[in-house]
């Protein structure tokens, strides 16, 4: 009986680790080839935490099962991390905002700007627009 | 097949993952970029934590999970701010609240 739970619970702690190891390369493979700051920070917050939570659950599970222990220090960086790793990515968010890290010059709508500087329109974007047909137009002609 | 191979083939994965943010690291325009990539090298320095703890089948290295969780949030924390405002720690009685 316990030969079968220990089989099981290999079977469970591997997918878990290969699982968890993936997400942590697709969050690099989307921090280096994203092309804009917000859309690195799409990719990387999720995968980053959902990496290192599965990974975590995974050792805390080979715990339990092959040496029967209840491992505290493994739940607690388990709660940690699912608490303030949507955290930290969120400050460094709201900081390279409000310090002016430009939007990717593809993208269509700012739907912060008129909320953080009173405006109503969103004229820099279609100021952005033009410019930039205006550079393609020089490029073209 | 047994469980440390599985463990050496998820600790090379993690490590492509790494020298992938690092290179995003040194080369990133911005600096919330660099920022960015330091947390999650972080994160994936916990992953390794981890997964050598269960490889080693002890579990004195999972201090060492706690302790580089503490210290990337307080790393990532600290940064923010600096960016968002100039000064880490600031200390004004009369601040009006700002939006």
């Amino acid at each position: 009986m316990t030969q079968i739970v220990s089989t099981i619970g290999d079977v469970i702690v591997a997918v878990l680790f290969v699982g968890g190891a993936c997400l942590g390369l697709i969050s690099s493979f989307g921090l280096v080839r994203l092309p804009d700051f917000y859309t690195r920070i799409h990719a990387v917050a999720k995968m980053t935490t959902f990496g290192a939570l599965f990974v975590l659950f995974g050792s805390f599970l080979y715990f339990l099962f092959e040496m029967n222990r209840l491992e505290g220090k493994l739940l607690l960086a388990i709660i940690f991390v699912f608490i303030t790793s949507p955290i930290s990515s969120h400050l460094i968010g709201r900081a390279a905002y409000r310090s002016g890290v430009k939007l990717w010059e593809g993208s269509k709508h700012d739907v912060l700007y008129p909320l953080i500087h009173g405006s109503k329109t969103e004229d820099h974007v279609a100021a952005a627009s033009d410019e930039r047909q205006k550079s393609k137009g020089d490029q073209n002609s | 097949m047994t469980l440390s191979v599985i463990i050496n083939i998820a600790l090379v994965i993690v490590s492509l993952a790494i020298l992938g943010n690092v290179y995003r690291m040194l080369k990133g325009p911005e600096m919330p970029d660099r920022i960015l990539a330091l947390d999650a090298v972080g994160m994936n320095l916990l992953t390794v934590a981890a997964l050598l703890s269960v490889r080693a089948r002890t579990n004195v290295y999972l201090d060492i999970i706690l302790l580089i969780a503490f210290l990337a949030f307080l790393g990532t924390t600290a940064f923010a701010r600096y960016l968002e405002r100039g000064v880490v720690i600031e200390y004004d009685p009369n601040r009006q609240h700002d939006r």
